[in-house]
């Protein structure tokens, strides 16, 4: 990897300063994304905040109609939460499919999402429940967050410190996990709350996570994998590659929304 | 080049890098511990698993840097060097859960914190899907599986 000037900033606020004044900087958290693409050179950042030090930002609390989860909160960490099992299990069974168990030891909620890789699963997590991420400026709901592969409405200074999630009565998570790298070839993360309801789906469109509109409608009705039967997703506009045709991750998405539907 | 501070195996360690250095490196080739691997350097094969803080990460993927203050275990800290071997060692050599060896250092680290997690009966479809993170390219699987499941018994009751 190139060079680069190491911060490890006790604050968030410190974090932000530092942030501010190196445009070129990078926040360091998991580093399980980060680091691999500094090793291949396809990152250069002229400067890294590491984020590890900065205490009070891993904590996992209800917080009265949502679970409130810290930006470092380890993927390991939030699979194993008992609070989570307890009041959001589609939730908890998120991040115990990212990577393999040494991986999880180290990635983090908040890196996962600020990173939006478009095979991500967090992602899919946040839309899917409709959550609000909080940074050290403002709050952000997920509908706004994410704005395309590998991008994201967060400012050049601004740092992720938690994540809000609703407690939704009904919730679920499938994924087709690539059987090599256990990234998602497609995931769909589906939720009821009242009459708010959400089909996320990541790992299928180029331009990372999105919500499948003619699916929620269909769902008002009824909340069940009937209710999206021959119901299709284009595949126009799908990653196409080694792994899985545009047509294939298409039909992935119907699979994946009326077995997430039925887990429910 | 800052001053990196650790615990290895125990024992404190103090040594100048440039902040690019991997954990792996500064294990190999500051401290000369060269029984934790670098297989294929990207996260995937596990070669290269330590404990830090006591749980089980890849030291390829993390930096040395980052490690300031923390606590450090690799394969040659599990027993001590005039003593018997770790029940776990011990579990692979009786079980030959190697062939050529090379990723064994990272699966017994993986292993160790296996049973950290999971308790000492472990049964073979644990194991396999807990063994996600390791890679081994000779042996096939099924020894390593039989060595992890003997040795998680046999370190009933001592610690880690």
């Amino acid at each position: 990897m190139y060079a680069f000037k190491y911060h490890r900033p006790t604050t968030v606020r410190q974090a932000a300063n530092l942030l501010a004044k190196f445009p070129e900087a990078k926040v360091l958290a998991g580093g399980h994304s980060l680091i691999p693409v500094m090793k291949l050179r396809l990152a250069s950042p002229s400067d890294i905040v590491d984020i590890n030090g900065v205490e009070g930002l891993s904590s996992i609390e209800v917080k009265g109609r949502s679970v409130v989860i810290g930006a470092m909160a380890r993927h390991a960490e939030v699979a194993n939460a008992q609070v989570l099992q307890d009041v959001l299990p589609a939730l908890a069974g998120v991040p115990g499919s990212i990577g393999d168990p040494h991986v999880r030891h180290r990635g983090t909620i908040g890196g996962s999402v600020a990173n939006n890789d478009p095979n991500a699963d967090y992602p899919a997590a946040c839309l899917g429940l409709g959550a609000t991420i909080i940074t050290n400026k403002r709050r952000i709901a997920a509908d706004d967050f994410f704005t395309g592969m590998f991008s994201t409405a967060l400012e050049p200074d601004e740092i992720i410190t938690r994540i809000s999630f609703p407690l939704a009565k009904k919730a679920a998570y499938q994924k087709f996990k690539h059987p090599a790298s256990g990234f998602a070839l497609v995931g769909v993360f589906v939720s009821k709350r009242g009459a708010d309801i959400r089909v996320a789906v990541t790992g299928a469109d180029s331009n990372g996570v999105f919500r499948v509109k003619s699916f929620e409608e269909a769902l008002k009705k009824r909340f069940s994998p009937k209710s999206i039967e021959g119901l299709t997703v284009p595949a126009d506009g799908m990653n196409s590659d080694i792994h899985a045709s545009a047509e294939y991750r298409a039909h992935l998405i119907g699979v994946l929304a009326r077995r997430a539907l039925a887990a429910a | 080049m800052p001053t990196v501070s650790m615990t290895v195996n125990g024992k404190a360690v103090s040594v100048d890098v440039d902040v690019r250095t991997l954990l792996v490196q500064y294990l190999r080739e500051s401290l000369r511990l060269t029984g934790t691997h670098v297989g294929c350097d990207t996260s995937q094969c596990g070669a290269c698993v330590i404990h830090l803080d006591g749980k089980a990460v890849k030291s390829c993927t993390t930096l040395a840097v980052q490690c300031q203050g923390a606590n450090v275990l690799t394969i040659e800290g599990l027993a001590a060097p005039d003593g018997p071997l770790h029940p776990m060692q011990e579990a692979f050599r009786e079980n030959h859960g190697l062939q050529c060896g090379f990723c064994t250092p990272g699966m017994v680290m993986a292993a160790v914190d296996m049973v950290n997690r999971k308790g000492n009966e472990l049964d073979e479809h644990t194991i396999r899907q807990e063994l996600d993170g390791n890679l081994c390219r000779c042996t096939g699987y099924h020894n390593i599986v039989k060595s992890i499941a003997a040795g998680a018994k046999a370190m009933k009751g001592k610690a880690a």
